[in-house]
């Protein structure tokens, strides 16, 4: 562990906690019956990955703000992609009067 | 004079092109003018040829160039010259002539008169080309050609379905002899590398004909045997003779043109041309002389109950040929050859004159006929003269070639051939004369056909007497009297065939027979002592199998029409239910499979991430366990 932080976190609980994170992100997308709930999961799921990148940054052999930066990115790009999520969930409830996921199966057999 | 042989052909050819560019509506006088000078010049030029080569061993000479090469082997082209084929091309053109001719008469007032001349001079060309070619290959070109006339001929007038019904028959079953002289001729080229007459001919007598999977000897026998095939087509011997008394619904120039000079002949001209190869293979001679024999006496049996003139000449013919190809098989290639010229002239004479009945009284059924003697005294001296050759009584020209083949037969060791020839001959007689006194004695039976019967004039006439002229005297060509100078002049060509002498009491005897025949047709049909009628009755079931033919077109049918059903009906089935059934099933499992698997598309795009995610799983855990990691 580099640096003189009082309370070193072990990465090992770090990388759990990501885990963790992106199985429950994981389980809501896959489960929950409400696009809203849905696009929060994969935000869920979306920052698990984050931290990953953070804990690696730190943890590499060559320890570098590469793996930070990149998790800004990440997060822009997550508001974009929100944004355009939600402009459709929009659009859609205002065509189908639905957000539930269960009725959008225009693709059906 | 021998190097110019191949004017023989070329003339006739000369004749069809001209006739062509003129088109089908050129002036009757000016098409039969060309075709008759040009074949009549044609037959001087043979009989140039013919003399020119006389007995004389060194004229004779093959004039080749090279044609092609295919990989190592060059094939060549050109016309040779033997006494064989001198001979050969000296009776063709003659008769042809003779033919041409009369045509002229038969087929006046035909709307495709040219067409039919056109036809004529491309048949007559086929079987020149046919007789001076040096290899069998160019032969075979030649022999289709020969086939493609008579379908287009026989045919002539294809608006009867039975006439167009007889041109397919009689291309479809010579067909049948075609693909055997086909396989022989490739056979022979695979095992000596030359189709040249000579090349094989030195080869098989030396025994160097040998293939990887038959023996030199088993190869010999299955070529000369496959080639006889060729010729049992042609020349209508048994099994394949269905298709000759068919062709009668040709117009009757082309029957007298087919059975005498150009289409049946070339069968027995082959066996002839090709009798080195024979003669090296005892069993392929035996072959010929057994199919001679029995359709010797077959054609006769058959030729005795028909009701219409042309089809009994026509089985007379078959019986004849098959005389031909006994006399070659027993080793008589010299009397075959003989009869071979004989026959010609007496058959064409004899088609002609029935020819010129017909043209007369416009039906052939010869219970129509009767008392014509009156109205045609030239058509009926020349037909006496014709049937007394055909019945071989002395010194008409059958006599002199049908008792050498007998006495020939018999000398050979073939004693039940001889007893079969004797059996024929006696028929011979019986038939002709039946169709003579039916036709020319008696009182008209047709008053209204017999009133208006008239002779066709000159054109008609003349070569009915030349041809009478010729049937009577033709046998003298070869008898003790000239010291057999036929055989002797053949014989220049190589010790082929085996020499017999001539025996008195044999032929005697045959003339006897002959005798007797003509008597039971007199007295049957001419002073009529037994009604024809009760005689028939009297026979029943024999009269029947010979009026029916031996029921051969029947079993034919039933056998190789219906065969040839059931195999359709097989092969359709197999394409049906085996072929089609696959492909089927293919597009069927296909189809299924997507109906089954059509349901795993619920639209759900939760379930399609269940599914990814644990696909995505398990191809995790799989790399994870080849990498050695934590599983």
């Amino acid at each position: 562990m580099a640096g003189g932080a009082p309370f070193p976190i072990p990465t090992g609980s770090v990388l759990a906690l990501a885990a963790i994170l992106f199985c429950i992100g994981l389980y809501g997308a896959l489960t929950k019956r409400n696009l809203i709930i849905v696009l929060v999961s994969i935000e869920l799921m979306l920052n698990a990955a984050n931290i990953n990148l953070v804990a690696f940054s730190k943890l590499s052999d060559k320890p570098s703000l590469n793996g930070q930066i990149f998790s800004l990115f990440t997060i822009t790009v997550a508001a974009a992609e929100i944004a355009v999520g939600l402009a459709l969930l929009l659009a859609i409830f205002r065509l189908r009067k639905t957000s539930e996921v269960k009725d959008l199966d225009v693709h059906k057999w | 004079m021998v190097a110019y042989a191949w004017l023989v052909p070329l003339l006739p050819l000369v004749a069809y092109i001209f006739l062509l560019c003129l088109g089908r509506r050129a002036p009757e006088g000016i098409v039969t003018g060309v075709s008759v000078v040009l074949t009549f010049l044609s037959f001087l030029v043979s009989v140039a040829v013919f003399r020119a080569v006389g007995s004389n061993p060194d004229q004779v000479a093959a004039y080749t160039f090279h044609w092609l090469t295919v990989g190592s082997r060059s094939i060549s082209v050109g016309f040779e010259v033997t006494h064989l084929n001198a001979l050969m091309l000296v009776v063709v053109t003659l008769v042809s002539t003779l033919v041409l001719l009369f045509s002229k008469g038969y087929m006046h007032h035909d709307d495709r008169f040219a067409v039919f001349y056109q036809y004529l001079n491309l048949f007559v060309f086929s079987m020149l080309a046919l007789v001076i070619s040096p290899n069998f290959l160019q032969l075979y070109i030649f022999w289709e050609m020969v086939g493609l006339c008579s379908y287009l001929l026989v045919g002539f007038w294809y608006f009867k379905p039975e006439a167009a019904l007889a041109a397919k028959k009689s291309f479809i079953v010579t067909r049948i002899g075609d693909v055997g002289l086909f396989a022989g001729i490739i056979l022979l080229f695979l095992a000596s590398g030359s189709f040249d007459y000579n090349t094989i001919f030195v080869a098989a007598a030396a025994h160097k004909l040998t293939l990887g999977w038959i023996s030199g000897q088993a190869l010999v026998t299955l070529t000369a045997i496959l080639i006889f095939v060729g010729a049992i087509g042609k020349s209508a011997q048994f099994p394949l003779h269905v298709w000759l008394p068919d062709a009668m619904e040709g117009p009757t120039p082309v029957s007298a043109l087919i059975h005498a000079a150009t289409m049946v002949a070339a069968g027995v001209y082959l066996v002839a041309r090709a009798y080195p190869l024979f003669q090296a293979s005892p069993a392929a001679l035996t072959t010929v002389a057994w199919i001679g024999g029995i359709t010797a006496l077959l054609g006769a049996l058959i030729a005795l109950t028909q009701r219409d003139i042309k089809r009994v000449i026509a089985y007379s013919t078959i019986s004849q040929l098959g005389y031909m190809m006994m006399a070659l098989g027993v080793g008589a290639y010299a009397y075959g050859v003989f009869h071979l010229m004989t026959h010609a002239f007496f058959k064409a004479l004899l088609f002609l004159a029935a020819g010129s009945v017909i043209h007369a009284v416009h039906t052939q059924d010869l219970f129509e006929m009767g008392g014509l003697h009156k109205k045609l005294p030239l058509t009926t001296w020349t037909f006496l003269a014709g049937a007394l050759a055909l019945a071989g009584i002395v010194p008409f020209a059958g006599f002199w070639s049908k008792d050498d083949i007998m006495s020939a037969t018999l000398q050979s060791g073939h004693t039940v051939l001889y007893v079969f020839a004797l059996v024929a001959a006696f028929c011979t007689a019986f038939y002709i004369f039946r169709v003579f006194f039916l036709t020319f004695t008696g009182e008209p039976r047709n008053p209204a056909k017999y009133e208006n019967a008239h002779e066709g004039g000159w054109v008609m006439n003349l070569p009915l007497v030349v041809l009478a002229v010729l049937a009577t005297v033709g046998g003298f060509f070869n008898t003790p009297l000239n010291g057999n100078g036929l055989e002797k002049y053949l014989l220049a060509d190589g010790a082929v065939g085996v020499t017999y002498s001539e025996n008195v009491p044999l032929m005697a005897l045959s003339v006897v027979i002959a005798l007797l025949g003509i008597l039971l047709a007199a007295i049957l049909y001419w002073r009529p002592l037994v009604k024809p009628e009760r005689l028939a009755r009297g026979f029943g079931f024999l009269y029947q199998l010979s009026y029916r033919k031996f029921f051969f077109d029947e079993i034919y049918g039933a056998v190789v029409v219906g065969g040839g059903k059931v195999m359709a009906a097989i092969v359709d089935g197999v394409d049906r239910y085996i072929v089609d059934a696959i492909v089927k099933l293919v597009g069927r499992v296909v189809y299924y499979l997507g109906l089954g698997l059509k349901y795993t598309q619920t639209g759900q795009v939760q379930t399609y991430g269940v599914v990814a995610g644990f696909g995505l799983f398990i191809i995790l855990a799989i790399a994870m366990y080849r990498v050695g990691g934590v599983f």
